[in-house]
């Protein structure tokens, strides 16, 4: 069968040239980038071999320790404010039968909307002169707060934006996955005589491992990335603040044009990323999980 | 079931139970409040923008809450001589259009081959497990390498270079929801078809297509609404005419004196498209939601 093999390998390469051409190939070019110092002249590239010296420059880079730091803080602390709120709400909230549809459209609503809108729309409601929240402060005899200005501050009210933005898409999926269990086993406890948190702990916990598992491993993923909230609240500051590890190498790469630099960090981040899912998954690989 | 405690039990179920009955009501009600300030909670902020869109600089400046609206800051972005927004606006449905055709082309065409043309298991296995690693990874740490090379071949600042980009960016996550959906299509189904002399296009055309429709469209969706907000790749490769929504919403945050009232509008104005998609699509957006955006 000829045409068989033809059209098998037709149907394929699109996405196989689509991935090679800009997303192997793009790898190793940073890969190249990063033992070299560039310099841009007008359109050209001037190349300067410098072996490993960007690579261990990483070492030393304060504003890479802060993103890298602050990263973590922000990606556990609001991750985990996400998990919990979205878990007690879903608990508190099963089997609602009216209005299914209205409080869907509502909390699928923020995740649909441009990360960068829903920092232009905290940014106002940040506002240390007209901002909502200062209002609210100061209707209730509170001192109004500098939100993104005071630097102790600032990486709370960016945690708090992304559980804003999280904690229903969260709440959803953990819904699901509370309905998806089955009746009887809670019938049979009740039966035995067990109470509500022996249920919650034996039961409902142990059963809702899995979605527990695959909302938690899908939001810290996310938000490992973000980039777009923080860009337009706080730009990284004040200070080092708010830096995170994608704005590190944005501001690396491409406000400092240390192009050679910037690489050496974008490799040094697949590598730890790409180490971390193999982990993963060989570690989940092992339980029989599916992948 | 013949267990001491069942007595006690036996003995303070009834009286537990009409406390069941009366509250059962109650409970609902309090499920419904809990929902309802929740949805509160998730929609202030957009009740906010949209007012503050509708108020003038000085309305906003001093907070008031009952005001007279104005248009002055839709007027502005829209039809402003220096705003950018009206065509920040056409970029990025053009973007949007051509890399959610590409991508579901490419990822249904992929799917397919992959799940049903019998590519051995390692081939499956390395793509979507690279497309996984792709996927995972900040986007900016690849974004560097394609500014350079699209400057080199002179597709710096253009829109086939954000196209491609955001094509490629996008096409893990609907080369696996595709795969989802498209293994719906029986195995039989093609098998007979390719026994009777089917060509793989007709196949493609006449047994896939009907039965993927639904996917094509939440995947399809998708795609457009994840292009429309994608934000730090299209801050590395456009400029000034090539730049999308997102990158317009930045500006206003960069300036020196903040555009209050037109930052409001123009963010009100961005959150159409995904609004009225999620108004009457709202299956197709749950369905791809659910089948694979997520894992």
């Amino acid at each position: 069968m000829k045409t068989d093999t033809f059209w098998r390998h037709a149907t394929l390469w699109p996405a196989l040239v689509l991935f090679l051409l800009l997303t192997i190939l793009p790898l190793l070019k940073l890969l190249s980038l990063s033992f070299h110092d560039v310099e841009w002249v007008n359109r050209d590239a001037i190349w300067d071999w410098v072996g490993l010296t960007n690579y261990t420059k990483l070492a030393d880079d304060n504003l890479l320790r802060a993103g890298a730091l602050n990263t973590l803080i922000f990606a556990v602390v609001a991750v985990a404010m996400q998990m919990l709120i979205g878990f007690v709400l879903a608990l508190l909230t099963t089997r609602v039968v009216h209005g299914r549809v209205f409080y869907r459209t509502v909390f699928i609503l923020p995740i649909l909307v441009p990360g960068i809108i829903i920092g232009a729309i905290w940014k106002l409601m940040y506002s240390y002169d007209f901002g909502v929240l200062n209002t609210l402060l100061i209707t209730l005899g509170l001192t109004p707060q500098d939100w993104l200005g005071n630097p102790n501050l600032a990486l709370l009210s960016v945690i708090i934006v992304d559980v804003w933005h999280w904690t229903p898409f969260c709440f959803l999926l953990l819904l699901a996955g509370l309905e998806s269990l089955p009746d009887d086993i809670f019938e049979a406890a009740k039966i035995d005589g067990a109470s509500r948190w022996q249920q919650l702990r034996h039961i409902t916990l142990p059963l809702m491992l899995p979605t527990i598992t695959v909302t938690f491993v899908f939001r810290m993923i996310l938000a490992f990335k973000v980039f777009d909230e923080i860009y337009l609240l706080t730009g990284g500051g004040p200070g080092t603040s708010t830096e995170v590890i994608s704005f590190t190498i944005y501001r690396r790469f491409f406000t400092e044009d240390q192009t050679g630099y910037g690489a050496a960090m974008s490799i040094a981040v697949i590598a730890v990323i790409a180490a971390a899912i193999i982990a993963a998954t060989r570690a989940t690989a092992g339980k029989g999980a599916k992948a | 079931m013949t267990h001491p405690t069942d007595i006690h039990a036996s003995s303070a179920l009834p009286r537990r139970r009409t406390r069941l009955a009366v509250s059962e009501r109650q409970l609902a009600v309090a499920r419904h409040l809990v929902l309802m300030g929740f949805a509160l909670v998730v929609l202030f902020p957009f009740f906010w923008i949209v007012s503050a869109a509708f108020k003038t600089q000085i309305d906003l400046l001093v907070g008031k809450v009952f005001f007279t609206p104005h248009l002055d800051g839709f007027l502005d972005v829209m039809f402003d001589k220096t705003s950018d927004f009206a065509r920040n606006f056409a970029n990025s449905m053009v973007i949007g259009l051509i890399s959610t055709f590409l991508v579901l082309i490419v990822s249904t065409l992929a799917a397919f081959s992959l799940y049903r043309l019998q590519w051995p298991a390692w081939v499956l296995h390395s793509i979507l497990g690279w497309s996984v690693i792709f996927h995972l990874v900040p986007p900016i740490t690849l974004a560097g390498a394609w500014f350079s090379m699209f400057r080199s071949v002179g597709l710096d600042n253009s829109y086939a270079g954000i196209i491609l980009a955001h094509t490629t960016l996008h096409l893990p996550m609907a080369l696996w929801m595709m795969g989802v959906f498209v293994r719906d299509v029986p195995k039989e189904l093609v098998e007979a078809a390719q026994i009777d002399g089917a060509k793989v296009p007709d196949i493609l055309w006449h047994v896939v297509l009907p039965i993927v429709r639904p996917g094509l469209a939440a995947t399809g969706i998708l795609t457009f609404i994840f292009s429309w907000n994608e934000f730090p790749v299209a801050l590395v490769l456009s400029q000034r005419q090539t730049a999308t929504v997102p990158l317009g919403i930045g500006k206003y945050a960069q300036e020196n004196t903040i555009a209050f009232t037109e930052m409001a509008a123009a963010s009100t104005l961005s959150i159409i498209p995904a609004f009225l998609l999620l108004l009457f699509a709202q299956r197709f957006i749950v369905r791809g939601l659910t089948s694979g955006a997520v894992k």
